[in-house]
């Protein structure tokens, strides 16, 4: 059976670009696809998480600050009079928390930890978007994006509080904007600061660095130069990330208990500032306060490496574990023609004809399947379930084992644990799945005529609904993207 | 013992094989070889555990002798003395306190050092550094497999699936572990497992339209029938914090290759090594770590207690630390380490070291640890005494472009 071109091109454009079908998503995925996916990315703004309940990062900081103070506070056995005033009143007293902080509906709460409480509310939110979204593309851009600028939970509890404000303030709004934008804004929100210590770096010839007793901590200047803009091999040197250390020392935040408005907020520390003029990849930058590391980011933006390691990453995620050259090519040139512009950059990935190959598909990541599962079977959003089989998987959410994310290889979840996690998730989530669709219009809905008749027979021999249902989820068509 | 480590392989029947594939029954593990132990051969188990993120050497094992150790470890150097003494190992080195299962061995002669060791890899990025210590090539390089998979590859065939098998703990493979020989994969369950019969179905659909899929998920289900035996696939039962999962994965892992028909081979990998804040000294946070990896050395020596005599652990990271602390008391991306030897059949008891000094003319690039002694000259010195692989072999194939790095001799009993 031949299945034109026009039909698997309708399913990449779920499977590859997007989330997997919902059945509403089918609807409007008709006609065109690469039509489907450029109007998905004409309106930035539907990438925003807007939900009234998240506060913003430095709020969520202070909170969390609060929070802590509380726990101090208990745990230094206090007289009994205070154990009984509110939380509330009592982080009002220790000044943390103005009224302003109060309004969000997922404030500390008494026996509760908050980071875990916050980040609980945060996975939440995205779960629910992922699951109701009409643009699944951008989703899948925001996963991408967050990925490449990875932190983990597992760091502190206050990233742990900060992961999702930080994908939400930073990653979101710049997703289709200039590459440059995005990268400052990562590199100045505290949750990176402190995944990678640069509120801890001090310049040795700095009023701080005190004759030279505190010095650099050169953690995030390399993971910038290696994993956020040039690639390992993007032409740096030791001396490069030394330089570039200097060059974002003071770049940290205000103190979140200290200060009820800007607390928990990005500053420039001019007393732990390396003085002076710093050369890095050649070119010398005056000194010239927060500026001057601004303006050695927005250079690397435009760095050649920046330009190839960009697109290779993107390709890779997107379209194929080992992506055509002419593929990197047109994203590289698309990149360094825009000035490295992500809109362009995403739009030539929608164009490419290369994009479209149906040949040596990747294997859907454990996010990707599991959302595209819940998709599937709706699945109502319970993130506790999606939080224990990514891990089972492999995948906690935000929290790879490095900076440098998790793999845009799919190669490297197709492990023999993984793929057997893989089935046992499939038999529990047909168990529970919510779909009334009959197993064999389901496969028909998802997949149109690109379904293999082996897939069709398989399903239809299942000994209940339920096996068909599971048969589905681990079906090569749902398995590969 | 050139063919000691699965020779004497019992092939499965045939009529079983054509019954079990003919009934679509997913019992795969069924075909794993039964082991018969020849008089005198050994049935040896070899294991590699990678520490993620470069851990500091030395603080591990610190050259508590070397007159410029304690300024350059400012605020976290260990010592012999004081409240949490460092364990003397031979006058020069000391064994970081929390290392209390390794110093029991080491003392018993169960355990070595060996210090100042790097791969050939120089730059300071984590990911390359452990790309080039797991495919044991010179470089950087797309090649994705790994020295351990090729060298599985390299050992008699006496059964398609059966000796050749590695054990990669985690739900996904590493690099060190991936390649042509068939791996077997274990983490601590979470969820119930799916019936055998959906197994089969998909099993059946996968070897129609996708063989690539096929394999790995018989892998997959051929270990979980494993653990069931060994006792370790009930869900929910093993969970831990960071620092007990590192004695959680030790556990699994050991009653596996255990078993009398598993692998002879695993690896593990445990991640949080980069330490570059607040790493802290004699306690903190690497501290923390090296207590939660040696309680998975103490896994180990209890779950292979029957066969820990023909038992090599390799312990490795991607590299070293900064020799001086930054600025925040802790160190760097660096270059020379630390791997350790454990087992009954290590010749233990001694810290093998060719030292370069601290000083700072001695440091690489007057940074780092210098490496005196190459990583692969210690795995090619272990391959080639326990499991009797040829310096060829070892040059060409499992560490291609080698020939100059000799196997380190005398390392195994």
């Amino acid at each position: 059976m031949v299945v034109p071109n026009s039909q698997i091109e309708l399913i990449l454009a779920t499977s590859r670009f997007g989330l997997g079908a919902g059945l509403k998503d089918m609807a409007q995925n008709k006609g065109d696809p690469r039509a489907y996916l450029r109007k998905q990315i004409q309106n930035p703004k539907a990438a925003l998480l807007n939900d009234k309940d998240l506060p913003p990062s430095d709020a969520i900081w202070r909170l969390q600050w609060a929070d802590d103070e509380r726990r101090r506070r208990e745990r230094d056995a206090q007289p009994p009079a205070m154990q009984a005033v509110t939380m509330q009143t009592q982080m009002q007293m220790n000044g943390s928390v103005t009224k302003a902080d109060d309004k969000y509906k997922s404030v500390p709460k008494p026996q509760s930890y908050y980071p875990e409480l916050i980040f609980r509310a945060e996975v939440e939110a995205r779960l629910k978007l992922a699951l109701e979204t009409q643009t699944p593309f951008l989703e899948r851009l925001v996963s991408f994006w967050s990925n490449h600028f990875a932190l983990s939970v597992a760091k502190s509890g206050q990233v742990k509080a900060m992961a999702g404000a930080f994908e939400r303030d930073v990653i979101r709004p710049h997703i289709l904007g200039k590459f440059a934008d995005l990268l400052v804004a990562v590199e100045q929100h505290p949750a990176m600061i402190q995944y990678l210590d640069n509120q801890q770096s001090i310049g040795p010839h700095s009023r701080a660095g005190d004759n030279g007793k505190h010095g650099l901590n050169e953690n995030l200047a390399r993971e910038i130069l290696e994993l956020h803009v040039l690639g390992s091999d993007g032409g740096y040197s030791q001396a490069d990330v030394t330089n570039f250390a200097g060059v974002i020392t003071g770049w940290t935040y205000n103190d979140p208990g200290n200060d009820q408005l800007y607390g928990g907020r990005f500053t420039f520390a001019p007393a732990r500032h390396e003085p002076g003029d710093l050369i890095v990849l050649g070119k010398a930058y005056p000194e010239n306060g927060k500026e001057q590391g601004e303006a050695v980011l927005r250079d690397l933006a435009r760095h050649p490496s920046a330009a190839r390691f960009i697109a290779r990453k993107l390709a890779t995620a997107f379209i194929s574990d080992s992506p055509a050259k002419s593929l990197l090519s047109k994203l590289e040139t698309a990149y360094r023609a825009s000035d490295g512009d992500l809109m362009v950059v995403t739009r030539a990935l929608i164009d490419a004809p290369e994009s479209w190959q149906a040949s040596a598909p990747k294997l859907r990541s454990p996010y990707e399947f599991i959302i595209a599962a819940m998709r599937a079977m709706e699945t109502p959003p319970d993130t506790g379930v999606m939080l224990g089989a990514l891990t089972s998987l492999g995948q906690p959410l935000w929290q790879p084992i490095g900076p440098n994310g998790y793999p845009d290889d799919s190669t490297f979840w197709m492990s023999p644990e993984g793929m057997s996690v893989r089935l046992d998730i499939a038999a529990q989530f047909a168990h529970r799945a919510k779909t009334t669709a009959d197993p064999d219009a389901l496969l028909t809905a998802l997949f149109g005529s690109t379904v293999s008749t082996e897939t069709r027979q398989m399903v239809a021999r299942a000994d209940s609904r339920e096996q068909a249902l599971a048969m589905i989820l681990m079906s090569p068509e749902f398995q590969r993207r | 013992m050139s063919d000691s480590f699965l020779a004497n392989v019992e092939h499965p029947h045939s009529s079983r094989r054509t019954f079990m594939q003919g009934t679509g029954a997913l019992l795969a593990w069924a075909y794993a070889p039964k082991f018969a132990f020849a008089a005198g051969g050994k049935d040896s188990r070899f294991v590699t555990i990678i520490l993620r993120g470069a851990m500091d050497g030395l603080q591990a094992v610190a050259p508590v002798a070397d007159p410029e150790y304690e300024a350059l470890h400012a605020g976290i150097a260990l010592a012999t003395d004081g409240e949490h003494p460092a364990i003397g190992l031979d006058g020069f080195f000391a064994l970081h306190p929390s290392m209390i299962n390794f110093a029991r061995l080491y003392k018993q002669n169960q355990a070595l050092v060996v210090h100042a060791v790097a791969t050939p890899y120089r730059e300071r990025s984590h990911f390359d550094g452990q790309d080039v210590l797991e495919t044991g090539l010179a470089g950087v390089s797309a090649n994705e497999s790994g020295w351990l998979n090729r060298a599985l590859t390299t050992l008699p065939s006496g059964d398609r699936v059966g000796g050749r098998t590695g054990l990669s703990i985690g739900s996904v493979t590493p690099i060190i572990m991936r390649g042509p020989a068939p791996v077997l994969g274990w983490a601590a369950p979470e969820l119930p497992k799916a019936t055998d019969d959906l197994a089969a179905r998909v099993s059946e659909l996968y070897r129609h339209r996708d063989p690539k899929l096929a394999e790995v998920l018989q892998e997959g289900l051929r270990t979980d029938g494993m653990a069931m035996k060994a006792g370790v696939a009930e869900p929910g039962k093993m969970r831990g914090n960071e620092f007990e999962q590192m004695r959680i994965a030790a556990t699994g892992a050991a009653a596996l290759i255990a078993q009398p028909d598993g692998p002879r081979v695993a690896s593990l990998s445990f991640g949080g090594w980069d330490t570059h804040a607040n790493e802290g000294g004699a306690t903190g946070r690497l501290a923390q770590l090296l207590g939660g990896l040696d309680n998975a050395i103490s896994a180990f020596e209890q779950g292979l207690k029957s066969v820990w005599k023909d038992t090599t652990i390799l312990i490795v990271t991607e590299f070293g630390r900064t020799a001086k602390v930054n600025g925040t008391v802790g160190t760097d991306h660096g270059t020379a380490t630390v791997a350790f030897l454990i087992g009954g059949a290590v010749k233990g008891g001694r810290v093998i070291a060719d030292w370069p000094g601290l000083k700072m003319r001695q440091l690489y690039e007057g940074r780092d640890l210098a490496p005196t002694t190459d990583l692969r000259a210690v795995v090619k010195g272990v391959l080639a005494e326990q499991w009797g692989l040829s310096a060829n072999v070892l040059a060409e194939k499992v560490f291609p472009g080698s020939v100059l790095i000799k196997p380190m001799a005398g390392l195994i009993a």
